[in-house]
């Protein structure tokens, strides 16, 4: 149990996705300009982004056993891109209320690396644990499939939280007194250069 | 600096239209991968490579595309692209392969690459899309270029290149190898550099145009001079 509560804690935090090897910079920019929008991308996300694992997870087993792991990518950005729109259409129908805060941003989720890269990693799940040198507790395929689990869970909420933090961030330096060349995007990545320190070097020691 | 016709779909992506200082698009390997003027090189070439390819085979098949699933086909001919260039580093390039490690096959869901398909390539003729896809590509290069050479001064004190074939040593000057901060190196180092670089080229950008505007006001005058009378003077 606690290997399975280490990986989310070093998926969301020690090696954040953004902070740590920079994927989903883009929509981590585009996004973060009020909290509201952070918020909905984050849960949208959160969401296609373990739908999408689960598939690519079970998919790869699928693309191994007819020896075609060279498909994998074109396979994968299909997956996701058919997941964003299977969830579009799904919460259009069924919850017009959350289609209208959430809609616009699941169509950009599919450019989004953050989902393709979930995808690519929890399918060596051997190499991925012991890249982070934790093992596989509990053993076997399903302990595969729990801690695949958890690694997309994770990482995603890591996602979501960088993007959180940024855009409240972004809210105040609306108001600050910035040179003219330097405001908006600029001293956000300034901003974000100091949150990568504290993230990646800073929390390092704890897990 | 207006150019019209074949050379300025060529020449404006270079700087004046680049894509990530400007655009802001796909900046997820220009930041992740910038660790060495070696891998930064080895990034830019794959990026052109599938940027030209995907650009003309789109603007190839532009008419007999649906509208509605328009998406859906240019990824999956990004896809097959991406994967094609991939297989060919892992063969012939297999250190520099290894370096770049899973950016390559993200090339796939970069922005850059999808934003010109959709709007360049799908509109434009054949030519044209080669020109603009090359320029693109060269100007993505050039801003990986900047990015990696201040981090790699900064972070090892020097350059080291290899040749990416063999993994040959061929160029090795580390001046300041004592005084390096490894933090430029890492991402956060990747973030503070290219923030300042953002920053200082907007500063230019804005000079520049105010200079512009300057000139554009003295010539104005000079004019209304010329019109009432007054001495004509030489405009440079």
């Amino acid at each position: 149990m606690l290997e399975v509560f280490k990986l989310l804690m070093i998926a969301m935090l020690t090696s954040n996705v953004v902070f740590s090897l920079p994927y989903g910079v883009c929509s981590y920019l585009g996004v973060s300009k009020s909290k509201k929008s952070a918020v909905g991308m984050g849960f949208a996300l959160t969401f296609v982004a373990v739908l999408a694992s689960i598939i690519c997870y079970l998919l790869n087993k699928l693309l191994v056993l007819w020896n075609i792991e060279y498909m994998s990518t074109l396979c994968f950005i299909l997956v996701v891109a058919s997941v964003v729109q299977f969830v579009e259409m799904f919460i259009k129908k069924f919850s017009p209320s959350l289609y209208k805060s959430l809609g616009i941003y699941l169509p950009l989720i599919t450019t989004n690396c953050v989902v393709l890269y979930i995808c690519k990693q929890v399918v060596d799940m051997d190499a991925l644990l012991g890249g982070l040198s934790l093992t596989n507790s509990i053993g076997g395929e399903f302990g595969d499939f729990i801690f695949m689990l958890v690694y997309s869970i994770g990482t995603a909420l890591g996602f979501f939280l960088a993007l959180y933090i940024f855009s409240v961030l972004r809210e105040r330096l609306q108001n600050a007194p910035i040179p003219k060349g330097f405001s908006g995007v600029a001293v956000g990545l300034l901003c974000t250069a100091i949150m990568a320190m504290i993230f990646m070097n800073g929390l390092v020691g704890i897990f | 600096m207006k150019k019209d016709g074949k050379l300025a779909t060529f020449v404006n992506p270079l700087i004046r239209e680049n894509a990530i200082l400007v655009n802001l698009l796909g900046m997820c390997p220009v930041l992740g991968i910038t660790t060495s003027l070696n891998n930064a090189l080895g990034m830019g070439v794959a990026v052109i490579m599938v940027l030209f390819f995907t650009n003309t085979f789109i603007s190839l098949i532009r008419k007999w595309v649906p509208n509605e699933v328009r998406i859906p086909v240019f990824i999956v001919i990004i896809a097959s692209f991406v994967t094609m260039v991939e297989y060919l580093m892992k063969a012939f390039t297999p250190d520099l392969a290894s370096s770049l490690g899973l950016f390559i096959p993200m090339i796939t869901v970069n922005c850059i690459i999808l934003g010109r398909a959709e709007a360049f390539a799908s509109k434009n003729g054949v030519v044209d899309s080669m020109l603009d896809g090359l320029g693109t590509g060269i100007g993505f290069l050039i801003s990986c270029l900047i990015l990696a050479f201040f981090r790699e001064l900064l972070g090892t004190g020097g350059f080291t290149i290899r040749n990416p074939f063999n993994n040959e040593l061929l160029f090795s000057f580390l001046p300041f190898a004592e005084y390096k901060m490894p933090i430029f190196v890492q991402s956060s180092g990747a973030f503070m550099m290219f923030g300042l670089i953002l920053g200082v080229f907007y500063c230019i950008r804005m000079m520049m145009d105010e200079h512009k505007k300057e000139k554009a006001k003295k010539e104005a005058a000079l004019k209304k001079e010329a019109e009432n009378g007054a001495p004509v003077k030489e405009v440079k």
